[in-house]
């Protein structure tokens, strides 16, 4: 188990700058997820604490241990890759003792290490298999053994489950977090699925353009976006964002727009805000709730689509022009086409800067 | 057992009739159709114009001299013999020596075997080194090394006969090993490279991460992961090198004159009568090693070639 701390990083990649200034400590047995769209450098950045790629500029340390310049084997890490990477023509068992082989660790402990891990993973019946004669779920057991048998004390996951069916997916993710618990190793893991992230990590670090936009539990990056990237990037449906003005009068603040008005005087303001600032409400689909009946509306508008989901349903409102998703109960049938009240709970709305997009 | 099934043996044996009349068969289509015919007509035809040389070596290297006389070049022989094989094979004359085309055949073989390994070793080195591992102007070797594939034999000969001689490899086993190894460098560098760049990065970064170096990396992962591009290396390299005439003409010196060039000694050693016979064993002969190559190697030649799938 080790920590580990970037300071100032720096990565340019043929001339362009993929990461610059970026700055992350991931404590001793911390889940860290590495969550973004595609091109954010979050594989980049995996594979420059991996030592994979030179950074440019910037320190790095693991465990305690200056590794800005170290090998890749130097560095006690394990690293999983999404494409597996299992050596072809290696048994399982060759496969997962390569490391240690080439470290000349003596025979007796390897074993030890091969089926320990062989019996955590569940791949004692397949140690003597070539790769080809695995499943997918399989080889990425496999994958995630190689790792471990390295003994590192900082496991590096890159989309590892990126190549699975849906189905094997959620049961990998469930196998991982319980890994986790046994080993209560350090795990930086980079994916951008967002589920994945929300049930692993212990923190999540959502990045976009090479930069970290919020660092944080999963809980509060999901109620407490520090902006709309990171609040329309979590969650699905995601976010609605319904654009509008605040206003400030006799000691209670509203947030206006066209189709809607509520009050947000009990927001957590970072500044006291400006009357007639204009803003960006967020509010995620759970948090509206439907009103036949008009009671308590902050607006109404046309139901234009329904998407059941089997445990809920999700009701698309157009509020002229403005799409909100709701996150509705599948007993409750809406009649398409037709206007419908909705509430807004105050309680669970992100407000947001029209300009600068961030959190107010 | 139960009364519906005789036997258990009837039972299991039901099963598959049962699914094999429910099986839609596509229509096949007739066997012999004007089309098909048409088709075979012109395969058999082209067929068999391509294979006339063949029968007429065959036929005459198994005729005695007095029939080959009678200038039926097509006919069948009559008495048919081996003994034009055995004397191109160990007694027909190299200008002054006797001692038939064998000579040139096992020189050939000193020549291909050492050739075609150590060519590859480093095609596959060369491979292996410009698709994984940063190295400084790879490009720029990239290309030189190509552009070399593409300049006539011709052009280097003479710069390559002073070269060789000054080092003291002309005329010598280890200096011709050495032409063919260079001059294969550039196919053998290319064919491994593409080959390499199918394999996936992170399989290359995986064994980085593991603690592999630049050598460990290549015997032990890259190498075995070759196979079916060094069987297609070893079929190009072999043939090619046995093929070869000018290059073992010049630079393997007297002693070890590879089969080609024996075997022009041979039809162009004449004393008194000329020995067709003999002339067609021996050129068989020659040719005998690529053409099993071929035969034997033809599927794993396709597999090989089709091997960019090494997904697993």
């Amino acid at each position: 188990m080790s920590n580990v701390t970037i300071e100032d990083l720096d990565i340019r990649l043929s001339g362009i700058d993929i990461i610059s200034k970026l700055n992350l400590d991931v404590a001793e047995g911390e889940f860290l997820v590495l969550l973004g769209p595609s091109g954010c450098g979050k594989s980049t950045l995996l594979h420059s604490i991996a030592g994979l790629i030179d950074v440019h500029d910037g320190r790095m340390a693991i465990g305690g241990n200056d590794v800005t310049w170290a090998d890749p084997k130097d560095r006690g890490i394990g690293m999983v890759f999404q494409s597996y990477a299992l050596y072809p023509t290696m048994t399982v068992e060759k496969n997962m003792s390569f490391g240690p082989r080439i470290a000349g660790i003596d025979k007796a402990e390897i074993q030890k290490r091969v089926d320990r891990a062989a019996k955590m993973l569940h791949l004692t019946e397949l140690l003597h298999r070539k790769p080809a004669q695995l499943s997918g779920g399989q080889r990425q057991r496999v994958a995630i053994g190689r790792a471990l048998v390295r003994d590192a004390g900082v496991f590096l996951f890159d989309e590892p489950l990126s190549n699975l069916d849906a189905k094997l997916r959620s049961e990998l993710r469930r196998e991982l977090k319980q890994l986790h618990k046994e080993l209560g190793a350090t795990m930086i893991y980079v994916t951008h699925d967002q589920v994945e992230a929300m049930t692993l990590a212990s923190r999540i670090a959502v990045m976009k353009q090479g930069k970290i936009q919020q660092i944080d539990t999963p809980g509060n990056v999901y109620a407490r976006p520090v902006n709309m990237f990171v609040a329309g990037f979590l969650g699905a449906p995601s976010m609605n964002f319904v654009e509008g003005r605040l206003e400030a009068a006799n000691g209670g603040v509203h947030f206006v727009s066209p189709t809607l008005r509520i009050e947000v005087t009990s927001y957590p303001f970072a500044v006291p805000p400006q009357h007639g600032a204009s803003a960006v409400l967020g509010v995620r689909p759970e948090h509206i709730t439907l009103s036949p009946d008009g009671t308590h509306a902050a607006g109404s508008a046309l139901v234009s689509l329904v998407e059941p989901m089997g445990s809920n349903q999700v009701v698309w409102l157009d509020a002229q022009g403005v799409s909100l998703a709701v996150d509705a109960d599948a007993q409750f049938t809406p009649a398409l086409d037709r206007k419908i009240g909705f509430v807004i709970e105050p309680a669970h709305v992100s407000l947001f800067d029209k300009q600068t997009q961030e959190r107010l | 057992m139960s009364t519906t099934t005789t036997t258990p043996a009837a039972g299991t044996m039901a099963k598959p009739a049962a699914a094999g009349t429910g099986r839609i068969h596509p229509a096949r289509r007739k066997h012999l159709t004007p089309g098909r015919l048409g088709v075979y007509a012109l395969l058999i035809t082209s067929a068999a114009f391509f294979l006339l040389p063949l029968y007429v070596m065959v036929a005459t290297s198994l005729k005695p001299m007095e029939e080959i006389r009678l200038g039926n070049l097509f006919s069948l022989p009559l008495h048919a013999t081996v003994e034009p094989w055995i004397q191109a094979w160990s007694s027909a004359c190299t200008g002054l020596e006797c001692r038939g085309i064998q000579v040139g055949f096992w020189n050939s073989v000193k020549i291909v075997v050492p050739s075609t390994v150590i060519s590859i070793f480093f095609g596959a080195l060369n491979g292996y080194a410009l698709s994984f591992w940063r190295v400084k102007w790879a490009g720029w070797f990239f290309g030189i090394l190509m552009f070399g594939a593409f300049v006539p034999y011709q052009v280097m000969m003479y710069p390559l006969v002073r070269s060789l001689a000054a080092v003291d490899l002309f005329g010598t086993l280890a200096g011709i090993v050495l032409i063919h190894t260079v001059f294969g460098m550039p196919v053998m560098t290319l064919l491994f490279r593409n080959y390499y760049a199918g394999v996936p990065g992170e399989l290359f970064k995986a064994a980085r991460i593991d603690g592999g170096g630049f050598w460990r990396i290549f015997f032990q992962l890259m190498l075995p992961m070759s196979l079916p591009i060094i069987v297609v290396a070893v079929i190009m390299q072999l043939t090619n090198i046995w093929n070869d005439f000018i290059l073992g003409l010049v630079f393997a010196g007297r002693e070890n004159l590879p089969m080609t060039v024996q075997l022009n000694n041979v039809i162009n050693t004449t004393t008194g009568e000329r020995l067709y016979n003999v002339n067609m064993a021996a050129t068989i002969l020659t040719s005998m090693v690529p053409l099993v190559i071929y035969l034997v190697s033809g599927r794993w030649f396709v597999r090989g070639i089709a091997a960019g799938a090494v997904k697993g």
